[in-house]
């Protein structure tokens, strides 16, 4: 038990280093503003990979939740004056209840359907952000208070940075926690062979409602946040490419690897901004390493790093 | 011709060169990475039983987390200078004027945001063939929000913090301005903006001003016409975007200044392909006289198509978010007949010779269509007067000194631009009247004068 | 009244005809490999794409279509070749990554080759729009809704008469079963991709003179049609065509009598609420899980 516990800890020491030593590596606040975005979408990736991951649920409509927590966050505070702790705290609770609303009926549908559903929930949020235009201002969105706590303005990228800093580590500790927990090898059961996990006695129904719900409020509280930190929210951040684009990362990243959710956040966070120099060509790049990583490393990026170094210089 | 078929080529050049420089020195990177953490992960001892789990407090346990934190490391480095390395890579003359801008080259306005980009990559470059400005070279940065409120904040901000741009010309469409207008407000950058809306400049704000005509004139510019032809009753059909929203507004406002009866109100998406639910409703309801489109980019063209496909007979206007002869490629013969407010630029050849803008617009259709080989719209014509404007400031100011240059940019003074003539002033920051603004109609494929 | 009502069904069925095909298209390639092929609105883009620029440049718009089902044709195998074949067991979420991978890729190279601007192709008899009973309706409408049907046909006509048609079928059923009595499963798939894209294109052709053609059309065309499958029950072909025309129809009808800002909600609603009480569509078959 200890020695599990220091293993996890290692993981988690690790991340908190490379979070504590990056700043002195970026040179100014566009870069921060980067760091900051890869930061959020860990936090979602991470939720998401507790999902698709552990429990072998897809789910193409998590853009969906983030969306709802960023506009709860936007109106609720901008229009009705709330407090954004209330406000975030409220968004999160929505989502949860409607995650969990939804969960029962829709996680009852297997592979392609239950993708199918997810991304339904997901294009209907979006459609409802973009229409409902009196609320959210439409397609080009609504701008955001900042995030003010005790009298403190949450000002700034650097400010914004460790947020988002301590939030990544709290969700990675969380996940990390309730993979080694009882419910995290029912959960590995469930994605082995959910008939075969049923018949040994392990209650798969729950388990999964109880993840998916987990990780749409990771993704409400991680849209809230980012409604504040950036100041502007469009229906974008909820659309169908942004769950796509958040599926990718996981699966990239390697699914079943709670930091390679992370890594692929990171990674594909980065890559559409570092493509820019490649301009007319940029999606033809990214496309091109979206299919080559998936096909080559169908496991995902860090599992399979992780399997080849060593590899390689035993040869 | 054979001048830009050159450049063309010397543009590819450089670009592949940059490319070609950008993956080596990627490459080397990743092999010095590579290389360093090699040296810092164990060897793996026994695939085999590693693959088979992991078996907590096993000493191999801990060999796959230090791993695990090593590859972290290594992909988050790999990633990290990759992209500085990337960023920073082209070395700079001394002291070029930076100038940054934001267009939507690709997505729903690309018809406006495309020609933006090539103009300003066009007159970029041969300012500083001529020698630059002050002796100074004119160093551009393009990105594309790809019509995006969102990317456009966010390349703002990489202007502003990244690129440390002098003055920033761009915004195609009115929900990237004003995504960026906070931050250019706050990081104190003089913005152009070429978008259409009067929020833009209205309330006036400090760092910010625009080369476009408002969606105000365009509505005062229809119902004065519409005044002329006897018309008092108006459907409306305004696109879902920041443009159309505030023209819709506009709209509304002004009708209700000159008299005009708003009989119905509607709207469409973007990105919509058919909006023949939205045109029956217009087409059964009997009260209307005639309709306004407030849209741009493809949308008022799919509307104009499925205008004539119900047989609707009302005159139609369209917004000057339409101003462009791709519109009228894409809507075809049932383009016919459309009125819309647009900028002399377009009926250059019409304009009488005592026009004001005669010269600068001939000239500029002239180097425009020599260089692309299409004809020319308001947009280029918007982005060459930003630039313009920004590069005049510059002059005038006697650098880049940020405040220096917006307070030069606002005492703009009778200049002439494709968008009319302008002069600016504290209270105003677009600097542009209702007579710099046309009627015109499309006639046999092309625009015509409304006498 | 009942014009309008005509008026909105008449739009509803010729979109309605398109996603048809788009989730025929899905339905085939699902059939033969088990892949969701997200880049399945792409071949619809390279179909509308090509024919609206050759018939620009002068080729005969038959064969402009011709050349364009070709080019879709070529790519549907390439993307089966070197993507989906290669990953033959990857699991399903990495598989939706790899097409979704492919149709970003796609749209970029045709963002090289045709640009970024919207192309326009004539309509193939005039536009002279059709009255009839009080609602108008352009001949285009008739071109996209016939050919969709000489299509569909064609398709049955396929899978029930040819040898190759049956193969796919037996693949589809029992994949080892097939391999056993000797279907080459790899040229198979490898066929429905083909098949699929060659849907999708004429499919793109026919709707350009509609929609116009630029590099994003495909994208929600494609997820349109991956609904219609979806409603129809995965892999039931006849099903994805009655989930196409359904979808099709009643987007319109909520656009005029709803809200033309909720119309592409509609489709979603309607798929969410198929599914809570029809997991598997409206004529998917029930499977059982082996472990």
């Amino acid at each position: 038990m200890n020695a599990l516990l220091h293993g996890r800890l290692t993981g988690l020491l690790a991340l908190g280093a490379v979070i504590a030593i990056l700043p002195a590596f970026l040179p100014n606040n566009f870069y921060l503003d980067i760091a900051i975005l890869a930061g959020f979408n860990a936090v979602v990736c991470v939720g998401l990979n507790l999902l698709i991951g552990y429990a072998g649920q897809i789910s193409l409509g998590h853009a969906g939740f983030f969306g709802i927590g960023a506009y709860a966050s936007g109106v609720l505070v901008g229009t009705y004056g709330w407090p954004p702790v209330l406000a975030l705290l409220a968004g999160a609770a929505f989502v949860g209840l409607m995650a969990f609303l939804v969960a029962k009926p829709i996680l009852r549908l297997k592979g392609h359907y239950l993708a199918m559903a997810t991304l339904g929930i997901g294009i209907i949020v979006s459609i409802v952000l973009r229409t409902e235009s009196g609320l959210t201002g439409g397609p080009d969105g609504m701008m955001v208070e900042p995030f003010r706590i005790f009298g403190v303005e949450l000002y700034g990228e650097k400010v914004w940075y460790w947020v988002v800093g301590v939030l990544l580590l709290g969700v990675v500790w969380l996940s990390l926690n309730l993979i080694d927990s009882p419910m995290g090898r029912a959960l590995r059961a469930v994605h082995g062979s959910e008939v075969a996990a049923e018949v040994v006695g392990v209650d798969t129904a729950r388990f999964k409602v109880l993840v998916f719900v987990l990780s749409a409020v990771f993704a409400s509280v991680a849209g809230s946040l980012f409604a504040h930190y950036a100041g502007l929210i469009t229906p974008a951040k909820a659309d169908f490419f942004k769950s796509i684009e958040l599926v990718t990362m996981v699966v990239f990243g390697g699914m079943a690897s709670t930091f390679g959710a992370v890594v692929g956040a990171v990674v594909l966070t980065l890559l559409p901004q570092a493509l820019t120099v490649f301009q007319d060509y940029q999606q033809i790049v990214l496309g091109g390493i979206l299919m080559a990583t998936m096909v080559f490393m169908p496991k995902g990026l860090l599992p399979t790093l992780a399997a080849l170094i060593p590899a390689r210089r035993r040869a | 011709m054979e001048g830009s078929q050159r450049e063309g080529d010397a543009d590819g050049n450089i670009r592949t060169s940059i490319v070609v420089a950008a993956a080596k020195n990627l490459l080397s990177k990743l092999f010095r990475l590579k290389h360093y953490v090699m040296q810092i992960v164990p060897p793996r001892r026994d695939r085999a039983a590693a693959r088979s789990g992991d078996k907590a407090g096993s000493p191999r346990e801990d060999i796959m987390r230090k791993r695990l934190f090593a590859t972290i490391a290594f992909t988050a480095l790999t990633a990290m200078t990759a992209v500085s390395g990337l960023l920073s890579g082209a070395a700079q003359a001394a002291d070029p004027i930076k100038v940054g801008a934001i267009v939507s080259a690709t997505g729903p306005a690309s018809f406006l945001g495309d020609p933006e980009k090539k103009v300003l990559e066009l007159y970029a470059d041969r300012i500083n063939k001529a020698g630059g400005v002050d002796g100074r070279q004119v160093q551009l940065t393009v990105y594309d929000d790809g019509g995006a409120a969102d990317k456009a904040a966010s390349f703002t901000k990489r202007l502003i913090e990244s690129d440390g741009v002098d003055v920033i010309v761009g915004g195609t469409t009115t929900a990237a301005t004003m995504a960026a207008v906070p931050l250019v407000e706050r990081a104190g950058v003089p913005f152009i903006s070429l978008a259409g809306a009067v929020v833009i400049v209205e309330p006036v704000k400090k760092w910010v001003f625009k080369t476009p005509h408002t969606d105000r004139m365009a509505a005062e510019k229809v119902m004065e016409d519409m005044k002329k032809r006897g018309l008092t009753k108006l459907a409306l059909l305004s696109e879902d975007s920041g443009f159309g929203k505030s023209g819709r507004e506009q709209t509304v406002a002004v009708a209700k200044e000159r008299g005009i009866e708003l009989v119905a109100d509607e709207t469409y998406g973007a990105k919509d392909t058919d909006v023949t639910a939205q045109l029956t409703k217009i087409k059964n309801n009997a009260a209307a006289q005639a309709v306004l489109v407030f849209g741009l980019g493809q949308g008022p063209a799919v509307v104009t198509k499925n205008y004539r496909q119900l047989g609707i007979s009302l005159p139609i206007y369209q917004s000057h978010g339409v101003a462009s002869k791709e519109f009228i490629r894409l809507a075809g013969g049932a383009a016919e007949g459309v009125r819309l407010p647009a900028a002399g630029l377009v009926v250059a050849a019409q304009l009488p010779d005592s026009d004001p803008q005669k010269k600068v617009v001939t000239e500029f259709t002239k180097v425009y269509e020599d260089s692309f080989n299409t004809e020319v719209s308001t947009f280029a014509g918007h982005a060459y007067d930003g630039l313009m404007i920004a590069l005049d400031a510059v002059k005038r100011a006697g650098g880049t000194d940020k405040a220096k240059l917006r307070d030069a940019i606002e005492q703009t003074k009778g200049y002439v631009g494709t968008g009319g003539t302008v002069t600016m002033s504290a209270k105003d920051h677009m600097g542009l009247t209702l007579d710099a603004f046309h009627m015109v109609e499309v006639k046999q494929g092309d625009w015509a004068l409304v006498k | 009244m009942f014009a309008e009502l005509l008026q909105y069904m008449l739009s509803g069925l010729t979109i309605g005809a398109i996603y048809a095909l788009a989730g025929l298209g899905f339905s085939i390639i699902y059939n033969a490999s088990h892949v969701i092929n997200f880049a399945q609105g792409e071949f619809i883009m390279v179909g509308g794409m090509a024919s609206a620029t050759l018939t620009a440049s002068g080729v005969p718009l038959p064969l402009a279509i011709l050349i364009g089902c070709g080019g879709a044709m070529l790519v549907g195998v390439l993307v089966a070749k070197f993507a989906v074949e290669r990953a033959r067991n990857a699991s399903t979420v990495t598989l939706i990554i790899i097409t979704i991978g492919a149709s970003i890729f796609l749209r970029g190279v045709a963002e090289l080759i045709w640009g970024k601007d919207f192309k326009r192709l004539d309509a193939f008899s005039g536009e002279t729009p059709i009255q009839i009973l009080g609602a108008s309706m352009q001949p285009q409408s008739l071109w996209v809704v016939g050919t969709a049907g000489v299509l569909i046909v064609a398709i049955g006509l396929f899978f029930n008469k040819t040898l190759t048609g049956k193969a796919i079928l037996a693949t589809s059923h029992n994949r080892l079963a097939a391999q056993l009595v000797g279907i080459d499963v790899k040229r198979v798939v490898l066929a429905s991709f083909a098949l699929s894209a060659a849907l999708g294109a004429i499919g793109g052709a026919v709707v350009a003179p509609i929609t116009f053609s630029y590099t994003e059309m495909g994208i929600m065309l494609g997820l349109k049609g991956f609904t219609a499958a979806v409603l129809g029950g995965l892999g039931h072909g006849p099903g994805a065509v009655a989930g196409g025309l359904i979808v099709g129809v009643a987007e319109a009808l909520g656009a005029g009598y709803i809200s033309s800002a909720y119309k592409d909600a509609v489709a979603f609603v309607i798929i969410l609420a198929v599914l809570l009480f029809m997991p598997n569509g409206l004529f998917g078959k029930r499977g059982t899980e082996r472990v």
